[in-house]
């Protein structure tokens, strides 16, 4: 009865009750364990900083010397500050030398040595926490005095060119084209390093390294920008990969606002454990709601290896999970941007209606989100008419239904990275079709009964019939059996599992104890 | 001329003959009367003439896209096209797996690696991982592929017993480092160490990849194909059907 598709409310809450089930043994799982990157970024957020000449991060030495020495488990803010204490060094950083030198040992205190290292962690960690807030303040204070995007969606546009100082140019030029975000791709492999390049960047593969340095550079230029257009322009990176924590943490320190952040791409994509993922996400999720960072969670994905039909529930599936883990961490609806995309092959009869009963059961199951519209990428080839045709169609779905965030979908897809003429053929067609047919969602009303309607019910009901085989078992198992996107992704394998330890009874991690607080 | 007849053809727009071509690119230039001559001007050196402009429109700051509708002076003659014959099908996913459920009867397997000190794992995970690279699924997603990833900085001994635990059919190793031609090092090492762990007949498919690789080097290195920059994964995919399956319809 609520909404244009008059889902059952009842049937509505028991998918949100079913993922809940689903996620809440994750959860518990992620808070009994933490991981090299999460205290990693605990040490960023305590002001450690630079790499040595390797250009193997302080942070990452730190961590290694302190696991050498007494494991992961307790956590590294108590043994480093004990240490910084019995040393007399005033600079974690310079403390992080001395380790990777070999010169200091670490150890696990108790009494009165443990206290003080606590309280001194704290301190050093609230400190960064608050450069967080202060960025959160200074977002509030430009979104005000330049306003946001007078137009839903927001314009969502892609730079990749490996180098810093090309991306500026043409992420500035693209903002003044009409784009509200601008989202630098990473260097391919990125998300599978252990550690977080350092400094500006000038080479990367088919995408630029994200580093704290180049998220400052790219950050400064777009609010020169935001300046002279008179509207806040957002950046986007990605909190993904082995180093999701510290990139969540870099992004909140240097005001990025919005970051890519799902809760399975890594374990079924990039075959990074099960367990790490879990752990790392939580720990950006609580870092991304202090920031507030607008998460992008990655459902397309699913869509680019699995039928955009037969396995539509998936992406509910997927969102409804991203949800609950989301609230868990912190997050409020305004900061999910869940994900879908428009990736029905264009050759199925009523493609277009399918597209729309999917896209409309994604924004009713969550009024309060802004969705991230993905266009097709799946069914581009290198005739360049038809993909424009194709994109025109997706910027349709994605103004009848309301979505919040539109990724401009290109007609050189799979042919070129795009050009300059692509990019402006592409923004001339969102702006045709927002101009021509902004306000039709107001007129969009699917026919009671009808195929819409009847789609989305049925997306819905195969997505609790998945959820409730999943609770059967547990949601580790069903990665195990492959479940999404068919990887099977078991919980003892995976990359990265070696930076993972359960919580020892006096483990401390003074940033997740703040993040917790309630505000 | 005319003896040639029909192997001699130009493009056709609406008539047979006419040579009609249209093209769209972008000048550095604002917008104005000049810019539009520059563009008829790039027009005539490609050998369009006529050369029509039909849009011009400035976008950003300092450029201008133009689209020019002309006819091409210039003539095709088929019988002096030259193409380079890839010397193996390329399959889709569906197909690959098609062949290898049909004729293999059990999964292909597979095992990746970067050898030595080589840390970068973009090339092999580009073509193992699911995420792929430029649009393409990796090998992971092929449903008759068994594929082990073991990741980065992986010794050559290492290497031969995964192969062996996992029943390799095919090892694919990625090298991007090649100070002092480390990747001609590690590679020979590699290829070496199969011969000598394994009997021929019972080695695995032995293919290496990377952006510095001379693709014609496979009997120096002692490997069974390379592959160089901008390789897909359907092509190493199609790749190891054509070696292990097709092009080996006699043995049985």
């Amino acid at each position: 009865m609520t909404g244009k598709l008059g889902l059952d409310p009842v049937l509505v809450s028991r998918a949100r009750e079913l993922a809940r089930r689903a996620g809440q043994p994750v959860v518990d799982l992620a808070r009994s364990h933490t991981t090299v990157s999460v205290e990693r970024a605990v040490l960023r957020l305590a002001g450690v900083s630079g790499a040595d000449p390797d250009g193997i991060p302080w942070v990452n030495r730190l961590v290694d010397a302190v696991v050498a020495d007494v494991g992961l488990g307790h956590g590294v803010a108590v043994p480093v500050f004990d240490a910084l204490a019995r040393e007399g060094v005033s600079d974690v950083t310079l403390l992080a030398q001395k380790a990777a030198a070999g010169s200091v040992r670490f150890g696990v205190p108790s009494g009165k040595a443990a206290t003080a290292a606590r309280r001194a962690a704290r301190k050093a960690v609230a400190a960064g926490v608050r450069q967080i807030d202060r960025r959160r303040a200074e977002r509030d204070r430009l979104v005000k005095r330049h306003g946001d995007p007078k137009q839903r969606p927001w314009i969502y546009l892609i730079v990749a060119t490996g180098d810093i100082y090309e991306d500026i140019p043409q992420a500035q030029a693209a903002a003044r084209a009409g784009a509200d975000v601008i989202a630098v791709i990473r260097s391919t492999g990125q998300s599978l390093l252990d550690y977080v390049p350092e400094g500006a960047t000038r080479e990367g593969f088919a995408g630029t390294y994200a580093t704290q340095e180049n998220f400052r550079l790219m950050r400064a230029a777009l609010d020169e920008t935001s300046r002279e257009l008179g509207r806040y322009v957002r950046l986007t990176n990605y909190a993904s990969g082995l180093c999701m924590p510290e990139m969540a943490t870099l992004a909140g320190l240097e005001r990025l606002d919005m970051m890519l952040n799902d809760s399975m791409y890594g374990i079924l994509f990039r075959d990074i454990n099960p367990i790490r993922t879990f752990v790392d996400q939580r720990f950006s999720r609580q870092v991304h709601a202090r920031a507030g960072i607008i998460i992008n969670t990655g459902e397309d994905n699913y869509l680019t290896t699995a039928d955009a039909v037969d396995e539509a529930h998936t992406v509910t599936v997927s969102q409804l999970l991203n949800e609950f883990f989301a609230h868990e961490a912190g997050l409020s609806d305004g900061l999910l941007g869940l994900g879908h995309a428009f990736e029905i092959n264009p050759d199925v009869p009523e493609s277009f209606r399918l597209e729309l009963a999917h896209a409309l059961l994604a924004r009713e199951l969550f009024p309060d989100a802004p969705l991230k519209w993905m266009p097709p990428t799946k069914h581009m080839t290198g005739d360049v008419f038809r993909g424009n045709l194709l994109d025109g169609f997706f910027n349709l779905v994605g103004t009848m239904t309301g979505q919040g965030i539109l990724l401009v979908g290109m007609m050189t897809e799979a042919v070129v990275t795009p050009w300059l003429s692509d990019r402006d053929v592409a923004l001339q067609n969102v702006r045709y079709v927002l101009g021509a047919a902004g306000g039709l969602h107001e007129d969009f009303v699917p026919a009671p009964g009808g195929f819409i309607q009847q789609r989305a019910h049925r997306v819905l009901g195969e997505a609790v019939e998945l959820l409730e085989r999943i609770g059967e078992q547990s949601l580790l198992t069903a990665i195990a059996e492959g479940t999404f996107g068919i990887m099977k992704r078991p919980a003892d394998r995976g990359k990265g599992l070696d930076g993972v330890a359960r919580h020892e009874g006096d483990y401390f991690n003074p940033a997740t104890e703040i993040l917790e607080q309630p505000a | 001329m005319s003896e040639r007849g029909k192997s001699v053809v130009r493009p056709y727009g609406d008539t047979t003959g006419d040579g009609m071509v249209q093209v769209s690119f972008t000048l550095p230039v604002p917008h104005d009367k000049r810019a539009e001559g520059a563009a008829v001007q790039l027009a005539n050196r490609m050998g369009m003439d006529p050369a029509m402009l039909v849009h011009a429109k400035p976008i950003g700051d300092g450029f201008t896209f133009f689209v020019v509708y002309g006819r091409v002076n210039h003539l095709v003659d088929l019988e002096k096209v030259q193409v380079v014959e890839r010397d193996f099908p390329l399959l889709s996913a569906k197909e690959v797996n098609a062949v290898v459920k049909q004729r293999m009867r059990r999964k292909l397997s597979v095992v990746g690696a970067c050898i030595g000190t080589d840390a970068h794992t973009v090339g092999i995970d580009a073509i193992l991982n699911v995420k792929g690279i430029a649009g393409e699924k990796g090998l992971e997603y092929y449903r008759e592929l068994r594929v082990s990833n073991l990741g980065a900085q992986v010794s050559v001994p290492e290497l031969v017993e995964a192969a062996r635990k996992e029943k390799a059919d095919a090892v694919l190793v990625s090298q991007v480092v090649t100070q002092r031609d480390a990747h001609l090092h590690n590679t020979r090492e590699m290829s070496a160490a199969f011969r000598e762990a394994m009997p021929a007949g019972k080695r695995p498919l032995l293919i290496v990849g990377g952006p510095r690789f001379d693709e014609t080097m496979t009997g120096e290195l002692g490997v069974d194909r390379i592959f160089g920059r901008g390789t897909t994964p359907g092509e190493v995919a199609s790749y190891l059907v054509h070696a292990l399956i097709t092009s080996r319809r006699a043995s049985s």
